[in-house]
């Protein structure tokens, strides 16, 4: 098991919720992937994304405009 | 069954390109599928080095405005459009190209960024690709 980390500090709609997608292609079942940005409507649309990919959002990090989105690929 | 997002891409204008542009990656990373079908003044931003090229819709004042939106995309961290299409093209996003305004605007395949298009096609492939979509617009 690996982890992945993209940072999308500075991107707007929608580079954050693309990132993520291509960061959960490459990752292989049961890694982790970790993406950082400050782009605020992403903070809530990732959880979205991830729930209609139907993977496990692990938990969402706040630092002060900064957040962190942690996710599971489940499943091919 | 994967659900589907299909949008008429009709419009040259740089921003309607990017509305284009942004839904389809959108619904790409939301794990649908995508085609996005290009025709009329759409058609014109496949041609070799066109993406880019296209006016602002409303305030283009002869470029100034076009400019003046474009520095302030940049400034937002708002990606550029052949940025957009490469990730629209890795996640899996279909482009069609429309034979028939090929044909009116004498416009030949080798004209065009053939690298980017699936399928070149007429009404009959678009209403094949729509009538099973959940989200289909026309830009």
């Amino acid at each position: 098991m690996s982890e992945l980390k993209v940072d999308c500090t500075g991107k707007n709609c929608p580079v954050p919720l693309i990132e993520m997608r291509k960061a959960i292609r490459k990752a292989a079942r049961g890694d982790l992937v970790e993406i950082t940005g400050d782009h605020p409507a992403s903070k809530k649309e990732i959880p979205m994304a991830v729930e209609s990919l139907g993977h496990e959002l692990v938990g969402v990090r706040e630092d002060g405009s900064r957040w962190t989105i942690v996710i599971r690929k489940v499943k091919e | 069954m994967t659900e589907k997002t299909t949008i008429i891409v009709h419009s040259g204008d740089m921003d309607k390109i990017y509305s284009a542009l942004i839904l389809g990656t959108g619904s790409l990373s939301m794990g649908m599928e995508v085609s996005l079908y290009f025709t009329f003044w759409g058609l014109q931003r496949l041609k070799k080095d066109g993406l880019e090229k296209g006016p602002l819709s409303k305030m283009n004042m002869l470029g100034l405005g076009r400019w003046m939106i474009r520095r302030r995309m940049k400034a937002a961290g708002v990606e550029e459009l052949h940025k957009l299409m490469s990730d629209f093209r890795e996640l899996g996003g279909k482009i069609i190209a429309c034979e028939m305004t090929m044909e009116v605007m004498g416009i030949s395949r080798s004209d065009l960024r053939e690298d980017l298009i699936d399928d070149y096609g007429a009404v009959g492939t678009y209403v094949n690709e729509a009538r099973g979509a959940q989200i289909t617009l026309f830009i």
